[in-house]
């Protein structure tokens, strides 16, 4: 008996270890060397061995040595002929800037006129910024293989003269704001939806089973589309010269120079979000009141409850699981939405997901945008562990 | 109090609540489908011209279903979701129906765990997701391949498979295999004559869900893909972004014929699982 419920095991194991494997490799590895980036950055440690060796002993309050200048000097030179001391310089850049034009502008000075003794006073006289302690400091600082940095940045703090950490001066605070708005308008959108779906669920789930059946395709239609044409639907409909627009003139609503900014702005973002997820808000409301029964509410009346009354203390309660179903993942996939904010959010309409990809493919700060969207998935994993013991992984269902 | 027994208050609720309901279904189906009338203009316009009000038959044309097809690029990108989206499909969908079996069994080991990280992809945002790709792939050495696209596609395909089959399962009888033991078959013989068959409904399910999935994603498309892999969704994002043409109109009715012709598949199947009915 034993040995046949070993075997059970086996071969239940070995039927779900294919996906398991095919899963860790191309999804969770991603990830897991994702995270890695986002703590470990060797390209300035392994570019300037020597220098940070001679800065490793530095007190950092006095200037470094001669010798540290002539090592740093001659390596700014040596990584400037093969042309990898950009990379080196934009790093060193983001913990003080200016010093980007300060280690390229240093290194083509030295090159052409080589100092034969006093390299010290040679920097310093390419660039004063040499003579300034946090330079140093920031260059010793970029050569932290192992570093907190990125969550610090995508925490808007940073770490002072002596190590410590500090808030980022207020104009350069922007990604916890980013983040609270991101909260702030998911949270929105998953009260619109929660408005909005609520009496077309009701309406669904006590309609005659005919009737049901055909509204709930004109739920499912939009939840079957492309994102990209709904997206493009909502273009058309928005733009200034789009279709809401002129038929608000054409009835007299507006003048033709009072035209409404609906897209390429947060208003354009909300609507199309709302649209895109309203689906996900009415289905699991709809299967929880399907099991409601319609006699709660007349026993209610019955016993000479108003309906609001009845509403309040009979309904509500029961339809309670269906609205924390509907209402976590609304709000779980908001948060991380990138598609709709993209195409029609404009300057204003963004969320986090729009910085992630913002340092991916422009700023090409990977270290901060693998911080930024470790600090969103530890979000999206707790938020799920929350909707997982509310609902069940197991109970989600696809329609 | 009595509110809720006067005939009269009671009707209008009814009516408010109707027209409430019929106006959000309005904001969830017009938008849709207003581009297909649109998408007959015969002016580069992204609106009503009113020769189109008036149904002149010159204000209607199919010009930007002919540039569509003659333009060179959009039929390419047909063919590259399509190569894309099938074999991601059939990975996703071979893989998913097996891992969903073994979840299915009571002697599973870890199932929670498991479930959790089968169906991760899912749920994790796919921006993450597609920022993870792209370091990752160009690691591998498989940046900018087919290959990529589609292990990546299949990895996002694979949970509703999962859950579909699983679903399809979750009222399967398992004395059934027992029956079939008895009988003689052995595992294979019983998940291919007996099992497999009950639950095909739920399988072509989740591989629909998968193919489609596959069909309409652009952002691992836009991070992993290079200019060889320019899919339909990719060239749409591209018109979204860059310059938006009718064009764009005329693709996206194609796509919702197509969202509609999945939807109906989709019920169809439904009908004949026998085993959750």
């Amino acid at each position: 008996m034993a040995n046949s419920l070993t075997n059970r095991r086996l071969r239940a194991a070995l039927l779900a270890a294919p996906l398991f494997v095919f899963v860790s490799v191309t999804f969770i590895a991603p990830l897991a060397t994702m995270m890695m980036r986002s703590v470990y950055e060797p390209v300035v440690a392994e570019s300037l061995p020597e220098t940070l060796a001679a800065l490793a002993d530095w007190d950092g309050r006095e200037l470094p040595n001669e010798a540290t200048f002539r090592v740093a000097g001659m390596e700014f030179i040596a990584l400037n002929e093969r042309r990898a001391l950009g990379s080196v310089a934009t790093r060193v850049n983001r913990l003080e800037s200016g010093m980007r034009s300060t280690m390229l502008g240093v290194a083509r000075e030295l090159a052409n006129d080589p100092p034969a003794g006093a390299w010290r006073e040679a920097m310093i006289a390419a660039d004063e910024d040499w003579a300034e302690v946090s330079s140093w400091l920031a260059v010793r600082r970029a050569g932290e293989r192992i570093t907190p940095r990125h969550y610090l940045n995508a925490l808007d703090l940073d770490r002072g003269a002596a190590g410590e950490i500090v808030a980022q001066p207020e104009d350069r605070r922007i990604y916890v704001t980013l983040l609270l708005r991101t909260f702030a308008i998911s949270a929105a959108i998953t009260g619109i939806c929660l408005l909005l779906a609520y009496p077309v669920a009701w309406l669904l789930a006590h309609a005659r089973p005919s009737r049901a059946g055909l509204l709930l395709l004109l739920v499912l239609v939009p939840f079957w589309t492309s994102l990209l044409v709904r997206t493009t639907s909502w273009i058309v409909l928005l733009q200034n010269q789009g279709v809401i627009n002129d038929l608000l003139v054409a009835l007299g609503i507006l003048a033709e120079e009072q035209r409404l900014s609906l897209i390429y702005n947060m208003t354009g973002t909300i609507i199309a979000m709302v649209h895109v997820l309203l689906p996900f808000m009415i289905l699991p409301l709809y299967s929880i009141m399907r099991t409601i029964p319609p006699r709660h509410m007349q026993a209610a009346a019955s016993l000479g409850g108003s309906f609001w009354q009845s509403f309040r203390r009979v309904y509500w309660p029961q339809s309670l699981p269906g609205v924390a179903a509907g209402s976590l993942l609304v709000f779980i996939m908001s948060i991380g939405f990138y598609i709709t904010p993209a195409l029609v959010g404009g300057r204003t309409g963004q969320l986090i997901s729009s910085m992630i990809a913002y340092h991916m493919e422009q700023s090409l700060n990977w270290g901060l945008a693998a911080a930024l969207g470790a600090i969103l998935l530890l979000l999206v994993v707790l938020l799920y562990l929350i909707y997982s013991r509310l609902v069940g992984v197991d109970r989600m269902s696809l329609s | 109090m009595s509110a809720a027994k006067n005939p009269g208050d009671s009707r209008l609720r009814r009516w408010l609540h109707v027209g409430f309901c019929a106006a959000v279904l309005f904001f969830l189906v017009a938008p849709v489908l207003v581009v297909i009338p649109l998408s007959f203009n015969a002016e580069p316009y992204f609106t009503f011209t009113e020769g189109m009000l008036r149904l002149d038959p010159d204000a209607w044309s199919l010009r930007w279903y002919r540039n569509v097809l003659e333009e060179g690029r959009w039929l390419p990108a047909l063919g590259k979701s399509l190569t894309i989206g099938i074999a991601a499909t059939v990975i996703a969908t071979t893989l998913g129906t097996l891992a969903a079996l073994g979840l299915s069994s009571p002697a599973m080991p870890g199932r929670g765990m498991v479930t959790a990280l089968l169906i991760s992809p899912m749920v994790t945002p796919i921006i993450i997701t597609a920022a993870g790709m792209s370091f990752f792939y160009s690691d591998m050495g498989l940046g900018q391949t087919y290959t990529a696209l589609i292990l990546a596609h299949a990895v996002l395909g694979a949970p509703f498979v999962v859950i579909s089959v699983s679903a399809s399962l979750s009222g399967y009888n398992h004395d059934l295999n027992r029956a079939a033991a008895n009988l003689g078959a052995n595992g294979w013989t019983t998940l291919r004559r007996v099992q497999l068959p009950l639950i095909a409904p739920g399988v072509f399910t989740g591989a629909l869900f998968a193919f489609a999935a596959s069909f309409d994603e652009v952002v691992v498309v836009l991070f992993i893909g290079g200019p060889e892999q320019r899919t339909i969704p990719r060239e749409m994002w591209a018109g979204i972004r860059e310059q938006i043409s009718p064009e764009i109109l005329a693709v996206a009715t194609f796509l919702i014929v197509f969202a509609i012709l999945l939807l109906a598949a989709v019920n169809w199947l439904r009908q004949r699982d026998y085993v959750r009915a």
